[in-house]
């Protein structure tokens, strides 16, 4: 019976991490040269540099098992979660940069303020079921909720917003929800009870149409949820479908809707 | 004089896993003002990592099972120790409680009929988990977070809170600090619910996250309220022992539950070795038989696996103690056989086991679906916590209620996986309900100000020490020795060893020094931490010093037997007026005529 693989090439050493070290934007990164073992993952590093030579260096973390998405930062320039990036995917030749993320402001050292995430959930319409069946209880197949487990997966690490260039670079957070939060709204639309139309949010103020499907999101994802095919494209497909198409858009001139 | 903001609630809620979110959504629908407390984001509690489901009877999957075999099976579990009213109350109302997951969206896996399925699991005796794949804790912490925003309640994110505050002998608030800013804050409420779940962080090798350093236990017994049951921490079976950086993380039951089996370094099942006379009219004795069961057939008894948890890992502790463990000094667990017998196996394990399939790969380069696991135990929960009343969860202390992790009562000895994600609902709903009563009932009470002041001194001295001291080093001295001196087999010695640890550590704790200033400063949250993990050490070590025989979680070398004298009293301790710990046994409480009857009705 075979064991554990030995866990790649790069099985330990020595390495220089450059951390971005500073408070509400203003900093410099900082190099701390440190040993590590195989197996170790980059928080693992970062929390040996906290216990051992820069004990007020912030980070935010959690369950440091994937499952809570807090240790989110950009690793070498890719948005990542820490503590699943581990030490033999590094090149360890050169000093490993760690900064937080940039679609965000900043706090301190590695943390953000992500709380505008919270914001935008709470403007998302709430789920809203059908009446469930004589017994009280609702039906729904198995294949029918599938999609939507995918989409129920999101650890909530806001990588993908950090890499979303509508928010990243042109930083339009007041008129774009991003992909999270297509996703979350994709999962109550695609949810085979739900009654309630967040259509009408997701053309105006909630922006789907500024996606231009570039599909950063669905790269950076840690659970491979694929945000752009199965999430975002369905919604403009919904908006378009209600806004755009000819017959509609006629008998909205008749209606006045 | 210290600076410091007031918000007043008529409820404030310490802790935002599954049971906090649940409270705060009861208390908010009786329409009184709640206040949220988390010292992490919202959504990211330790709830996430639940794993394997949420135990309810509901039948959808064997319509023998009802509350009555549920509340048999717990006691089982806890071997009568529990609570039995708490118990009777959680398998009664589970079902109900996960239904009303799903009318707030929550969507679990479904039955042939399109109803919510449920997997068999450790203990319980018939297929009772809902579950969402592997994945249930975050279904459940994202489902109550959706649904809680819409309702008015005031979360305060990666806030801490230092101490409790009381008005005479009722509870008047809890003195907090936001982590971002380091800004005290004075949360002013009527009542106040902990839900701050485990102690895990108290030992080097645990499956808990950071957050886990026994706050709401500790704020309670130094808030003057009783703790039960703190010798009961349970080792779970299967955690990973490889690589050394991931060593303790989870390896849910679940594996189990769809057919893993476990084996030592000669390839031998030794679970099949080593069946306590208790179960072994429910437990299969050999592998055809298991695997029938594995895969749905009524008339087959469980696999050995599928024992409680505290017997799994002392038989997986005995296999790599005698020398037959692999090679980083675990087991194996090995679900990649079921492709002997299933046509599409890799494919099934991934689909019902997906976050362990990602787990593996990532982290250890290895295909579940291929190879199997290495695993042992690690330090998973701790079913001692605060004593409530089994009914409104309210603490000895006036307008303190606890629920979930931090409170005791229902799993007694031993808690059966799954049983904890619906402890979470039931009593954090209870909890919840109860606060808003009391806080409605009751007036105002006065703010302590000379209090205030005092801990806002204390929690400050960190700073303002000099010398060498660092707080992440007696942490880690703590984890180490308490891991080895009271963990899974205990011993009268090792754990008087441990009390004088404790005493040493925390007059090193009383020197600790702290850098930098108090913006999001993790060097003074552990410093701070170090208060509330030495309590739950302390209370852990003597209560498992006064339990000398082995039962349920508790197992001692030196007294490996059970104690028929012992199965009449729950250890309980209470912080004396001279401020050392006390500790009393008081009689277990007694079973009704109705529960005697239901026991034995599922005797066999």
């Amino acid at each position: 019976m075979s064991g554990h693989g030995s866990g790649g090439t790069n099985t330990g050493g020595s390495a220089v991490f450059r951390i971005w070290r500073g408070e509400r934007g203003k900093g410099d990164f900082a190099d701390y040269k440190t040993e590590f073992s195989g197996g170790m993952v980059v928080l693992d590093v970062i929390h040996k540099i906290q216990a051992s030579q820069a004990g007020d260096l912030a980070v935010r973390w959690n369950c440091k098992a994937g499952k809570c998405g807090s240790c989110s930062a950009e690793i070498n320039g890719m948005p990542k979660l820490m503590c699943m990036t581990r030490m033999n995917q590094i090149d360890v030749t050169k000093p490993v940069t760690v900064e937080p993320m940039q679609a965000f402001p900043h706090v301190r050292d590695l943390v953000t303020d992500v709380s505008w995430n919270y914001e935008v959930k709470k403007r998302i319409k709430k789920y809203k079921p059908e009446k469930p069946g004589a017994d009280g209880q609702w039906r729904m197949q198995q294949d029918d909720v599938d999609r939507v487990q995918e989409f129920r997966k999101c650890i909530e690490c806001y990588l993908c917003q950090d890499v979303c260039h509508v928010l990243r670079d042109h930083h339009h957070h007041d008129k774009f929800i991003g992909p999270r939060f297509l996703v979350y709204s994709a999962a109550l639309e695609m949810h085979p009870l739900d009654t309630a139309d967040r259509v009408p949010d997701l053309h105006a103020e909630q922006g789907v149409g500024f996606c231009n499907i570039t599909k950063c999101c669905t790269k950076v994802c840690p659970e491979s949820i694929t945000i752009t095919d199965n999430a975002i494209i369905p919604l403009k497909e919904r908006v378009v479908d209600r806004y755009y198409d000819p017959v509609r858009k006629l008998f909205r001139v008749f209606t006045g809707g | 004089m210290a600076e410091y903001q007031v918000l007043e609630h008529d409820v404030l809620v310490i802790g935002a896993g599954g049971a906090g979110l649940r409270a705060a959504i009861e208390a908010s629908a009786n329409g009184v003002k709640v206040g949220l407390v988390t010292k992490s984001l919202l959504g990211k509690a330790h709830t996430v990592m639940a794993e394997g489901g949420v135990a309810a009877a509901m039948a959808n999957v064997d319509d023998r099972d009802n509350w009555r075999v549920h509340f048999a099976d717990t006691m089982r579990g806890g071997q009568y120790l529990n609570h039995p009213r708490m118990a009777e109350l959680h398998a009664k109302e589970a079902p109900e409680r996960v239904r009303e997951l799903e009318a707030w969206g929550a969507l679990f896996d479904r039955t042939k009929d399109g109803r919510i399925l449920q997997r068999n699991f450790g203990g319980h005796r018939y297929a009772r988990l809902a579950h969402v794949g592997d994945r249930t804790g975050l279904e459940m912490i994202r489902t109550l977070q959706d649904h809680g925003i819409h309702l008015g309640i005031d979360v305060h994110m990666e806030h801490t809170v230092v101490d409790l505050l009381k008005d005479g002998d009722r509870i008047a608030g809890a003195f907090a600090y936001d982590r971002e800013r380091g800004r005290f804050k004075v949360f002013h409420a009527k009542a106040v619910v902990l839900a701050t779940g485990g102690i895990g962080r108290a030992f080097q090798i645990t499956s808990n996250s950071w957050e886990y350093t026994g706050d709401g236990h500790s704020l309670a017994y130094h808030a003057g309220a009783s703790l039960k049951d703190m010798e009961f921490v349970q080792f779970h079976p299967t955690g990973m022992v490889w690589p050394p950086s991931v060593r303790g993380l989870l390896v849910t039951e679940g594996v189990r539950g769809e057919g893993g089996v476990l084996r030592n370094k000669e390839g031998r099942r030794f679970m099949f070795d080593d069946i306590p006379d208790n179960y072994k009219l429910q437990t299969a004795d050999n592998e055809e038989e298991a695997w029938r069961y594995t895969i749905g057939d009524k008339n087959a008894r469980r696999p050995p696996e599928l024992l409680t948890r505290d017997h799994v890992a002392r038989c997986i502790a005995r296999e790599v103690r005698e020398g037959r463990g692999s090679p980083h000094g675990g087991v194996f667990l090995d679900i990649a056989w079921i492709k002997e017998k299933l046509p599409n196996a890799a494919e099934h394990i991934k689909r019902k086991l997906p976050s362990m399939y990602h787990q593996f790969k990532q982290l250890a380069d290895l295909d579940i679906t291929q190879e199997p696991m290495e695993i042992g135990p690690t330090t998973h929960y701790m079913m001692g916590g605060v004593n409530v009343h089994p009914d409104s969860q309210m603490s000895d202390v006036p307008g303190l209620f606890a629920a979930g992790e931090c409170a005791a009562g229902l799993h007694g000895a031993n808690r059966l996986g799954g049983n904890s994600l619906s402890d979470l609902i039931v009593f954090g709903k209870r909890a919840g309900e109860f606060a808003a009563k009391f806080a409605k009932e009751h007036s105002t009470p006065a703010l302590p100000k000379d209090r205030v002041d005092a801990v806002a001194r204390i929690a400050l001295e960190p700073f303002e020490r000099q010398g060498t001291e660092s707080a992440y080093d007696i942490q880690h001295e703590l984890q180490e020795r308490m891991q080895a001196l009271v963990g899974i087999v205990r011993r009268q010695e090792e754990m008087e060893e441990a009390v004088a640890m404790i005493r040493r550590l925390e007059s090193r704790a009383a020197k600790a020094v702290v850098h930098g200033n108090r913006e999001y400063n993790p060097g003074w949250h552990t410093a701070l931490d170090l208060r509330h993990l030495l309590t739950v050490s302390e209370a852990i070590t003597i209560a498992g010093l006064d339990r000398k025989e082995s039962r349920g979680a508790h197992f001692r070398d030196d007294f490996p037997n059970k104690d028929p004298e012992a199965s009449k009293f729950n250890i309980v301790i209470v912080k004396g007026p001279d401020g050392a710990m006390q500790l009393k046994r008081v009689p277990v409480v007694p079973l009704t005529e109705e529960h005697k009857k239901i026991i034995e009705e599922n005797q066999a």
